[in-house]
């Protein structure tokens, strides 16, 4: 642990030097900062929010095109069914709750952002990182349309991606506050 | 019973003899047809093991020692697939001693299943930042200039369930492991980076095709967590992250990210895809899809293995728990009616296996055997029914325990000795 006294003394060294563009780090000296473009380009966490996002746009429309073009039919079949790939549309009829339905991504996500964030960071494999904001979005459009969450035409990007209604709802155990050295479940024995 | 095995042993040794002059020039092969070797003579009976550059460089096991790991589940995708991919591998309980996993036999679990990096450590960078006032960009080499920790943990895959299929307690139990890490603790770097008040969790990141991430509360993150380079004496192999993975002591196999290269922390839950694959209905089965339960396991004598006859054994096995270090193991030699404390082989540590012990003397009738594990915040291990119970839902046969399945496991030995899954 660091000393309160080292941290005082670096504290002290951080404002004489000018705020906070410390090249190293304070207690050890080791390392380096990181350039705004160099977190910006590796920054690929989108929260539910998506503030990370970056900027572009795209429809089910175009994402059907890219689809094909990417390969992405090869590994998962035509409408994202029948490839050797996890099917990506239920096969399941409306009526069908929710929870008794295949684990989609594009369908069972409870924030349309994770299903851009996996298809940016994921996709396709083999050539993971390579498409563009604009066919991320197009291809997450054309997934959440495929499985009747949004309609063809509705353009989806920074703003609109995270307002998506997502079909779960609220229908989904959240993380409880995690405490140590507590059991795992308040209450429960085992 | 002493009496008869002397004499067992005279029977032997009369026979060698007999044999002896055909046998000794081929390095006394027809020993093997018996259950106990001759005694040996004072001539030299084995051959020479000769140096070689590998040898001596690297050093390996003795090819007698043929204890391998195996794909898992039974019937899961085979490792390396045809396109070299590595899945889920188990490692080979059965034949573990003491608490220490062999590096070259801890079970593997890929992220998405397949992709193992060949990673430069002087390509590798760790980066750290969100919620600090300093991020920062660390290589490996200047990692190791920090303060290390060296710990003994162990790691779960989340799809270590035991059913009555299986066979082995590789099988039923192989996908968790124990090692020694070594590494610098995250507290110090995120000290260093100088944490924000509004920080709540961070989001760790792997360097590998489908940047595996988790999301893990900073609580955690400031307690225990060890940004770990280092695995029983030396790097850590690149089945388990090389150049560098997080340790999340007690969490699913999951969250201990590997081929870590960034941090990044939040103010909120970040759903990343590994938290998509955690996703349940209701919040009391998520929590326990995170921390691991009190577990344990006889792994001698388990499945497959045979008693060659009644008489004394030692009961062996392994317990742990995500919640802390194991405080008692129970042994339980008639099938759960009487349990009888272990004993154990190390000093139990915090979210790391213990070998514990119980001396038997099977006198040769069917029976089941069982372990109980107590760790010390109290949890207890429980029986599939128990467990039932306390989820008000009726017990079946293949009742699947939620979360992961931490519930105590039967041997069934039968009159002839031999050892099998009592779930099946």
């Amino acid at each position: 642990m660091a000393s309160p006294k080292g941290v005082t003394v670096s504290l002290l060294l951080g404002s004489l030097l000018g705020g906070p563009a410390i090249a190293q780090s304070p207690t050890y000296g080791v390392g380096r900062t990181p350039t705004a473009e160099e977190l910006r380009r590796m920054d690929i966490s989108i929260s539910p929010t998506g503030e990370e996002l970056p900027p572009g746009r795209g429809t089910a429309k175009e994402g059907a095109q890219v689809y094909a073009q990417k390969a992405c039919v090869g590994c998962h079949g035509v409408a994202g069914l029948g490839g050797l790939a996890p099917i990506l549309q239920s096969k399941q009829g409306a009526d069908v709750p929710l929870w008794k339905k295949e684990r989609i991504l594009p369908l069972r996500a409870p924030h349309a952002t994770i299903v851009w964030d996996f298809i940016n960071r994921g996709m396709p494999v083999g050539l993971e990182g390579t498409l563009t904001p604009d066919e991320v979005y197009s291809l997450t459009a054309y997934l959440l349309f495929l499985n009747k969450v949004i309609p063809e035409d509705l353009v989806i990007d920074k703003q609109s991606l995270p307002k998506i209604k997502m079909p779960i709802g609220d229908e989904f155990g959240k993380p409880h506050q995690f405490k140590l050295n507590a059991p795992r479940l308040e209450g429960y024995p085992y | 019973m002493d009496s008869k095995r002397n004499s067992r042993r005279e029977l032997l040794k009369a026979g060698a003899a007999l044999a002896g002059g055909i046998t000794l020039g081929t390095g006394g092969k027809a020993q093997a047809q018996h259950d106990h070797p001759v005694t040996p003579s004072s001539e030299n009976a084995y051959p020479m093991i000769h140096g070689s550059k590998e040898l001596i460089e690297y050093g390996q096991r003795s090819k007698y020692v043929t204890s391998v790991r195996v794909q898992h589940p039974i019937g899961g995708r085979p490792s390396p697939d045809v396109f070299g991919k590595v899945f889920h591998v188990a490692t080979p309980l059965q034949d573990s001693v003491g608490v220490i996993t062999p590096s070259s036999l801890h079970y593997i679990a890929t992220t998405r299943g397949s992709f193992l990096p060949d990673i430069d450590p002087k390509q590798h960078t760790l980066t750290i930042h969100g919620l600090v006032d300093r991020p920062l960009t660390l290589t490996m080499d200047e990692l190791k200039r920090f303060p290390s920790v060296t710990r003994l943990h162990f790691i779960e895959c989340a799809g270590n369930r035991h059913n009555g299929k299986q066979k082995t307690v590789q099988d039923t139990h192989g996908m968790t492991s124990c090692s020694e890490w070594t590494g610098v603790l995250l507290s110090t770097l995120l000290k260093e980076c100088g944490l924000k008040g509004s920080a709540k969790w961070f989001v760790s990141e792997g360097a590998e095709e489908v940047k595996g991430a988790s999301s893990i509360p900073i609580e955690k993150g400031m307690d225990d967590c060890i940004i770990a380079y280092g695995m029983n004496g030396e790097p850590l192999r690149p089945q388990q992250g090389f150049p560098v993975r997080i340790m999340v002591p007690g969490f699913e196999g999951i969250y201990h990210t590997k081929y870590l290269r960034r941090i990044k922390v939040t103010d909120r839950f970040y759903m990343n895809y590994n938290e998509f694959g955690h996703l349940r209905p209701e919040d009391k089965e998520l929590a326990l899809g995170e921390q691991i339960g009190p577990k344990s396991v006889i792994t001698y004598p388990s499945g497959t293995q045979r008693l060659p006859g009644p008489g004394f054994y030692e009961i062996s096995g392994l317990a742990w728990s995500g919640g802390g270090a194991v405080k008692t193991v129970e042994v339980s030699t008639d099938g759960g009616k009487k349990w009888n404390r272990a004993e154990f082989k190390n000093t139990p540590q915090r979210m790391a296996h213990v070998r514990f012990a119980y001396p038997w003397k099977w006198d040769g009738t069917e029976t089941e055997i069982l372990s109980r594990c107590t760790d010390d915040i109290g949890q207890v291990q429980g029986m599939r029914e128990q467990i039932a119970n306390w989820w008000k839902v009726p017990f079946e046969r293949d009742y699947r325990v939620p979360g992961l399945d931490n519930s105590i496991m039967p041997w069934k030995i039968a009159r002839d000795g031999s050892v099998t899954n009592g779930l099946a």
